[in-house]
């Protein structure tokens, strides 16, 4: 068996990572940023957390390489999603005609 | 997955082995591999709904920070704490399935159902919060249409009331909460899933099945336990937070 075996020792550091960016994301919540930046920072903190979870809890980093496909590919349609949806929603004004 | 037991020992090896796999490791690899195909397809399925959450985020501002400030922030915290150590008991559940001890293992599984049905038991209270103060959206109650009270400027502060931001409407905070329900809701029945898979892993993790040889049931259970922590931990800095620094910048 060639399987990676993740020691119980970055679990736990993973896990308290985890914790923290939870209490961090609590308290720039009430922070005022400037320039909307609050869900930039909301939206930075819960993906780092997402990419923890990713790469160690689900093994990811350990993964064979079609597994890494798969997951890029999953980003990969989702930014296709959101692109060609916002491009079109955000873009309607722009037209005198009205929608 | 689970109930995969052939009958070729002897040949191959393992009880567990199917026919169609060359060896253990190869059966365990397609099996992961296929869970991360449907992963995908849930990615997408929620991917949907946060799409659908951010435009009418941004064509509604003021009313989406307005419902949104309404919930607690406390409990949602607390969830996603729980969440978070249920992730880590399911991880270190796949560990120790994977050197072979299976009383840890036994406990990590049972504590990552007690940690999820803990969970739904706090959404359950939010849920019942939202209906006391007539939040849940349109008339999916017909006895308890969507009609919350608004709280006025000069009034004491009563948290059963929504405090509506300058811009706000009753009918765009009305939108926030079917968004809110339909992702909460679709969560919550992931969770439920997920309590269902975690019992049968519990039942066939105490009769012994798995081994480090054979715990694709338990890794692949977990994949999808930490996919559905990975969207939690995406709605609640969307549902909860956003909107917090306006009443308390």
């Amino acid at each position: 068996m060639s399987e990676h075996i993740v020691p119980v020792k970055v679990y736990l550091a993973i896990f308290l990572a985890l914790l923290v960016g939870t209490a961090l994301t609590v308290v720039a919540a009430f922070i005022d940023f400037p320039w909307r930046l609050n869900t930039i920072v909301a939206l930075t903190i819960a993906t780092i957390k997402a990419t923890l979870v990713v790469l160690y809890f689900m093994h990811v980093r350990y993964g064979t390489r079609l597994v890494w496909v798969i997951v890029a590919s999953a980003l990969f349609w989702m930014a296709i999603l959101f692109a060609f949806t916002f491009s079109d929603y955000f873009t309607r004004e722009w037209l005198s005609t009205g929608y | 997955m689970i109930e995969s037991h052939a009958t070729t020992e002897g040949i191959h090896g393992h009880p567990a082995l199917q026919h169609h796999f060359e060896n253990m490791e190869q059966q365990r690899e397609a099996g992961t591999i296929g869970m991360w195909v449907f992963l995908v397809t849930e990615i997408m399925f929620f991917g949907g709904m946060f799409l659908a959450y951010a435009l009418y985020r941004s064509y509604y501002p003021a009313s989406f920070a307005s419902a949104s400030n309404h919930l607690d922030i406390t409990l949602g915290a607390v969830n996603t704490a729980v969440l978070i150590v249920s992730s880590f008991t399911m991880a270190l559940a796949v560990y120790f399935t994977q050197v072979g001890k299976q009383r840890p293992q036994v406990i990590c599984l049972a504590l990552t159902l007690v940690l999820g049905l803990t969970f739904l038991g706090i959404k359950a209270v939010e849920y019942h919060d939202k209906y006391t103060d007539h939040l849940i959206p349109g008339r999916l109650i017909p006895s308890a249409p969507f009609g919350p009270a608004v709280q006025e400027e000069g009034q004491p502060l009563d948290h059963h009331k929504v405090h509506l931001l300058p811009g706000a409407t009753l009918p765009q905070v009305e939108m926030f909460y079917w968004i809110y329900f339909a992702m909460t809701g679709m969560h919550a029945l992931h969770m439920i899933i997920g309590a269902g898979l975690l019992t049968f892993l519990l039942i066939y993790s105490i009769k012994g099945r798995f081994d480090p040889e054979y715990h694709s049931p338990v890794e692949i259970v977990g994949l999808y336990w930490h996919f559905v922590d990975i969207v939690w931990i995406f709605l609640f800095p969307l549902l909860y937070l956003l909107g917090r620094h306006f009443e308390h910048g």
